[in-house]
């Protein structure tokens, strides 16, 4: 699984939501913030290694 | 079989705990196929066909191969998981690795009581063939505890279908996790690099030692052979017992915990939310194992999901009381797999 950019998203009030935007192998994909989700558990590890930022939301 | 010997083996499973659903497998007949009937594999990565297999795919450089939902079966199946070499690995290094594999939750293992004095033996069974005869491995891997056991197996004649049964030990070291997370791999070896090999074979639990994982496996991705499974059964005790058909609607509400998808040509249209925004929601055919990563497309719009959950998805575009538009999904996936 290869994970290139993460941000966090904000809703259409303005507050953050329950998913974050990730770029994994390529394709662009609204990531739940679930740690059972698998591709959440990745980005977390990757985050917790140091090697991926999460980005704040536009 | 004798129909004395039939008994015997009844007897047994119930003993082991179980007549009906002893199968901890999930779609081990390969029926449900719902990313569809062939996926085609080009670099290093995980790929899933049918419902709840994947390939693990590790370091490879020039494989090429396609997975899919073969028709090709033994007698009493209707389907099988074929895995087909197109572009061979011309030297395997030490870390590559491909696998055929399915992952459990903690949650459905609690039955081999892993961990305690009265852990379980567990037995596989499964029809296999390949074009590549040989030496095979097939491992349990513990992810909770790091712990593995491996047994090996062997496909005797090519392209030909096999019957093969496999007893793993009891593990009385390490629990799995009462949870819906993954705890454990039922992994089909296909090929490993020296990193897996250059130990000696573990059949009895322990901590994992790489090199004592996969020794003795034959290189299937060597030249353009294939590997079809079907009937995968994994079940408590050391008897195997006949395959345990389901219901296709059984097996595929089972699998949609995981994984579900809609390519219909009718789907859901948006409606009024509020003066400026519209919604479009629904719910999960079953609840699956966590909150899925989705992958929607729709007819125009920018959509954003809005608080979805294990149970339904939601998402929201801008679009006013005004907008003459229609707005609908023309496909959705929804991915919990482990």
């Amino acid at each position: 699984m290869i994970i290139t950019a993460v941000r966090h998203t904000t809703d259409f009030m303005g507050q953050p939501t329950n998913t974050v935007i990730a770029t994994i192998d390529g394709e662009e994909l609204f990531v739940p913030l679930d740690p059972s989700n698998r591709h959440y558990s990745e980005i977390m590890r990757q985050v917790e290694a140091g090697t991926l930022t999460i980005q704040e939301a536009d | 079989m004798s129909k004395a010997r039939q008994l015997a083996d009844l007897g047994n499973v119930y003993d082991d705990g179980a007549l009906s659903n002893r199968n901890l497998i999930i779609n081990g007949a390969m029926q449900v196929a719902q990313r569809g009937t062939s996926t085609s594999i080009t670099a290093a990565g995980s790929y899933f066909s049918p419902d709840r297999f994947e390939a693990g795919i590790t370091a490879t450089d020039q494989l090429a191969a396609t997975l899919s939902q073969s028709t090709t079966s033994p007698d009493g199946f209707a389907n099988s998981l074929k895995f087909e070499v197109t572009t061979a690995e011309t030297t395997l290094d030490a870390d590559e690795i491909v696998t055929i594999r399915q992952k459990f939750e903690g949650q459905d293992l609690q039955r081999i009581a892993k961990g305690t004095s009265s852990a379980e033996q567990v037995t596989a069974s499964f029809w296999v063939r390949s074009s590549n005869t040989g030496t095979y491995i097939l491992e349990l891997y513990d992810s909770d505890n790091t712990r593995q056991v491996s047994k090996s197996y062997t496909v005797n004649s090519a392209n030909t279908w096999e019957y093969k049964t496999i007893t793993f030990p009891s593990d009385a070291t390490g629990a799995f996790d009462n949870d819906n997370n993954l705890s454990m791999f039922f992994m089909f070896w296909l090929a490993a690099g020296s990193n897996y090999t250059s130990g000696t074979l573990n059949t009895s639990w322990a901590s994992a030692t790489t090199a004592n994982r996969v020794v003795g496996q034959t290189n299937l991705i060597a030249s353009t052979n294939d590997f079809y499974l079907t009937g995968v059964q994994l079940e408590i005790g050391d008897t195997s017992t006949p395959f345990e058909h389901e219901p296709y609607s059984v097996t595929l509400q089972k699998c949609q915990r995981y994984y579900y998808s809609n390519t219909s040509t009718s789907q859901f249209y948006a409606t009024q939310y509020v003066d400026t925004y519209k919604f479009v929601q629904w719910g999960h055919p079953v609840r699956m194992r966590a909150t899925p990563t989705p992958t929607v497309t729709y007819f125009t719009g920018s959509f954003s999901p809005y608080q979805i959950d294990d149970q339904h998805f939601k998402a929201y575009v801008a679009s006013s009381y005004t907008d003459g538009t229609t707005y609908y999904t023309t496909s959705y996936a929804m991915d919990a797999e482990l």
